[in-house]
C-alpha cells in the first residue's frame, strides 16, 4: 500500500472527528473547537464560554471517540470473521454474541430496581455476550475440529435461544418504565456515552485489534480453508480460537456500552474490499478506518437530524441495506 | 535426499475401514503414482502421509522422523500438498495466493518480505504463469489455476509433494502441460506421490506405480511391470488391454490403456 493511501485512511477519520465536534444542536464554530483543543496544551486566552468547554469535553469528544472505537472494533471483526468463515456475508454477530448480549443486558434492566445500574448492565451483556461464542465454539467441535458451517450454524441456534430469552423478559418486564429501557438499549445508541464508557469499552477493543492485527496476514491462509491452511502448516484449530476469541472481546465490548449497532461489520469490509483488495494484510487496518468514519457519521446523523435522537441500530440498518443491496447488484455476487 | 514411507498403516472414519495394511514408500527423484476407483480410499492415504489425517494404525516417516510427532509448520517445510477442489471466495491476486506458499517458513505475526515475493515470482516463472500475477485468482482459467497451485507450491520450497489427481478438469493440453511440470520437478529431486483416474498417466509419466482397491494395495512396483491386462481389469472391475502403439513421427513406442468394448450397445 502507498504512503498517499496510508496517509489518508488515518486523516479521514480524524478530519471526521473535528467536525463532528462542531456540529450539533449547540454548534461550535470549527475554529473554536480547534483553539479549544490547543488551549489544553498551550496557553492561550480563553474567548469562549465554559459552556462549550463542557459540550466539547464532556460529551461530544467521548460519544466521538466511542464512535470511532466501536465502528473501527465491528469492521475489522467483521472483515476477520468474514476471512476465517470463508463467506462475505458473514457479520461480527454470528456467532450469537449480540443477541446474547441483548438479553445479558435486558435481563439485568428487567432485575435492577427502580435505579438501573449501568456498569451492572454492561457488566451482564459483556459476559453474556461472551457466554453465547463459548458454547457456540463447543456446540460444534466434532473430531477436535470445528468446521465452518457447523460453527455458523451452531452460532445461529445460540442467537436464536437468546432472542427468544430476550422476548421472554421483554414480555414480562414492567411495560411503563422497563420495557421502554429494554427497547431502547437494544435498538443501540451512543447518547449515554461518558469517559467512564469509553474507558470500559477501550480496553478489551484495543486488546482485540492489537490481537487480530497481529496475526492479520494469517487470515489469508484460513480463508483457504482448513485443509489447505492445514497443509500450509496453520495450526487452524488455535488460528481460529485465537481470531474468534480477538473478535468476541471487540463485539461485546462494543455492544456492552452502546447497544446492538448492526451492518457496520458487515457492509464496512466489502467497502474496504472494493478500496483496497481483499488481501487481510491491507484489509484490516483499512476496515477500522472505513468502519470508525462511517459509524461516526451516522452518529451525527442521529444526534442532529431530527429533534430526537434516532438510535444507531435503525440508522446504519436505514443507510446499510440500500447500500447493501447497491453492492450485490453491482458486483453480481461476485465481490470484486 | 528426501523420502516418505508408510509400515502397516491403516486409517477409519468411525467404523467405517478405509485402508488397512499398507505399505509404501517413495524418495527423491520418484514420481509414484497410485491407480484405483473412485473411494477406494486414494485420498484419504494422501492425507494420511501429508499429516493432515491421523493414521489408526502404523507409522509415516519422513526423513526418518515419526511423522506424528512433528511440529504442522515442520511438516509443510518438507510436504506440501495440491488438493482436488479448491475455492475462495476472495479474488486474492494469482501473486498473493503464490505467496501463501511461503507461510511455513514464516512467523505467525509474519507476513511475506521482498525475499518471499522473490522466490514467488521464481516459482510462478517457472510454470511460466508470470505474466498473470496480478490477476485475480478467481477469474483465471482451471489449468491455469492448477499451474499457479504448483507455483504456490515450489515456493514453500518442500522436498515432497503430494498431488489428489492433478489432471482432473483439465483438458487435454493442459493434462500433459501438468504432467511434464511434474517430471521436471521429479528430475530436479523432489519426490512426487499423486493420485490419478488416468492409467496412461502413469504409464507415460509414473516411475512407480500402486494398484489400489477396496483399501489395499494389489500391486506396487515400475508401471511395466504393474500394468497388466489382467491387473487393470481386477482394479477397475471392467475389462482393460495395455496395448502397445508405436509413434510414427519418432519412433517412439508408448504404452496405453484401452477398454475392451465387447458388448455392442
Amino acid at each position: 500500500m502507498s504512503k498517499k493511501k496510508i496517509v489518508i485512511l488515518v486523516l479521514v477519520p480524524f478530519v471526521l472527528l473535528l467536525i463532528s465536534l462542531a456540529l450539533g444542536r449547540y454548534t461550535i464554530p470549527p475554529v473554536t473547537v480547534c483553539k479549544a483543543f490547543l488551549a489544553k496544551v498551550f496557553p492561550i486566552a480563553h474567548t469562549w464560554s465554559d459552556q462549550v468547554d463542557n459540550v466539547l469535553f464532556q460529551v461530544r469528544l467521548p460519544r466521538a471517540i466511542l464512535a470511532l472505537l466501536i465502528g473501527g472494533g465491528l469492521s475489522i471483526c467483521g472483515a476477520s470473521f468474514q476471512g476465517i468463515f470463508k463467506n462475505p456475508l458473514v457479520s461480527p454477530d454470528i456467532l450469537g454474541v449480540s443477541a446474547a448480549a441483548g438479553f445479558g443486558a435486558a435481563m439485568a434492566i428487567w432485575l435492577a430496581g427502580t435505579s438501573v445500574n449501568t456498569l451492572s448492565v454492561q457488566a451482564s451483556a459483556f459476559v453474556f455476550g461472551i457466554l453465547a461464542v463459548f458454547m457456540a465454539y463447543n456446540i460444534s467441535r466434532v473430531y477436535k475440529t470445528t468446521p465452518t458451517v457447523i460453527l455458523v450454524l451452531s452460532g445461529v441456534i445460540v442467537g436464536a435461544l437468546f432472542s427468544a430469552f430476550t422476548s421472554a423478559i421483554k414480555l414480562v418486564a414492567d411495560p411503563l418504565n422497563k420495557l421502554p429501557a429494554i427497547t431502547f438499549w437494544l435498538m443501540g445508541s451512543l447518547a449515554t456515552a461518558s469517559w467512564n464508557k469509553v474507558l470500559t469499552a477501550s480496553i478489551p477493543i484495543l486488546i482485540g485489534v492489537i490481537g487480530l492485527l497481529s496475526v492479520r496476514w494469517r487470515i489469508n491462509l484460513l480463508s483457504l480453508g482448513d485443509d489447505e491452511a492445514r497443509a500450509l502448516g496453520v495450526r487452524t484449530e488455535f488460528m481460529k480460537r485465537f481470531v474468534i476469541a480477538c473478535a468476541t472481546l471487540i463485539t461485546a465490548a462494543s455492544v456492552c456500552v452502546s447497544g446492538v449497532i448492526g451492518w457496520v461489520g458487515l457492509v464496512m469490509p466489502h467497502v474496504s474490499r472494493m478500496l483496497f483488495g481483499p488481501d487481510h494484510k491491507v484489509l484490516l487496518p483499512v476496515s477500522i478506518a472505513t468502519g470508525a468514519s462511517f459509524l461516526l457519521i451516522v452518529d451525527v446523523v442521529a444526534r442532529c437530524a431530527t429533534a430526537i435522537e434516532i438510535p444507531l441500530g435503525i440508522l446504519t440498518t436505514v443507510v446499510g441495506v440500500p447500500f447493501f443491496a447497491y453492492l450485490l447488484r453491482r458486483t453480481k455476487g461476485g465481490w470484486k | 535426499m528426501a523420502e516418505v514411507s508408510l509400515t502397516g498403516g491403516s486409517f477409519s472414519y468411525g467404523d467405517k475401514q478405509v485402508f488397512e495394511g499398507v505399505n509404501m514408500g517413495v524418495s527423491s527423484g520418484e514420481v509414484f503414482c497410485i491407480l484405483g476407483p473412485n473411494g477406494c480410499g486414494k485420498t484419504t492415504l494422501l492425507r494420511c502421509l501429508g499429516g493432515s489425517l491421523r493414521l489408526r494404525e502404523g507409522i509415516v516417516h519422513l526423513d526418518k522422523v515419526d511423522l506424528s510427532n512433528m511440529k504442522p509448520e515442520e511438516i509443510a517445510r518438507k510436504i506440501s500438498f495440491i488438493f482436488q477442489e479448491h475455492e475462495t471466495p476472495f479474488p486474492y491476486s494469482v501473486m498473493e495466493i503464490v505467496c501463501m506458499g511461503r507461510a511455513p517458513h514464516l512467523s505467525i505475526f509474519g507476513s511475506p518480505s521482498s525475499r518471499d515475493r522473490k522466490i514467488a515470482e521464481e516459482a510462478l516463472g517457472m510454470v511460466g504463469m508470470l505474466h498473470l500475477r496480478d490477476k485475480p485468482y478467481t477469474q483465471i482459467s482451471g489449468g491455469e489455476r492448477q499451474l499457479v497451485l504448483i507455483a504456490r507450491t515450489l515456493a514453500q520450497q518442500p522436498e515432497i509433494i503430494m498431488m489428489d489427481e492433478p489432471t482432473s478438469h483439465l483438458d487435454f493440453k493442459n493434462q500433459i502441460v501438468v504432467l511434464q511440470i511434474i517430471n521436471k520437478l521429479a528430475e530436479k529431486g523432489i519426490a512426487i506421490m499423486m493420485t490419478s483416474h488416468y492409467p496412461d498417466h502413469a504409464l507415460l509419466f509414473s516411475s512407480q506405480v500402486a494398484l489400489m482397491k477396496k483399501g489395499n494395495f494389489l500391486d506396487v512396483g515400475k508401471p511395466a511391470d504393474v500394468m497388466t491386462d489382467e491387473s487393470l481389469t481386477e482394479v477397475y472391475d471392467m475389462e482393460v488391454s495395455v496395448v502397445s502403439i508405436e509413434n510414427s513421427d519418432n519412433g517412439q513406442n508408448l504404452k496405453l490403456c484401452v477398454p475392451k468394448l465387447n458388448e455392442k450397445p
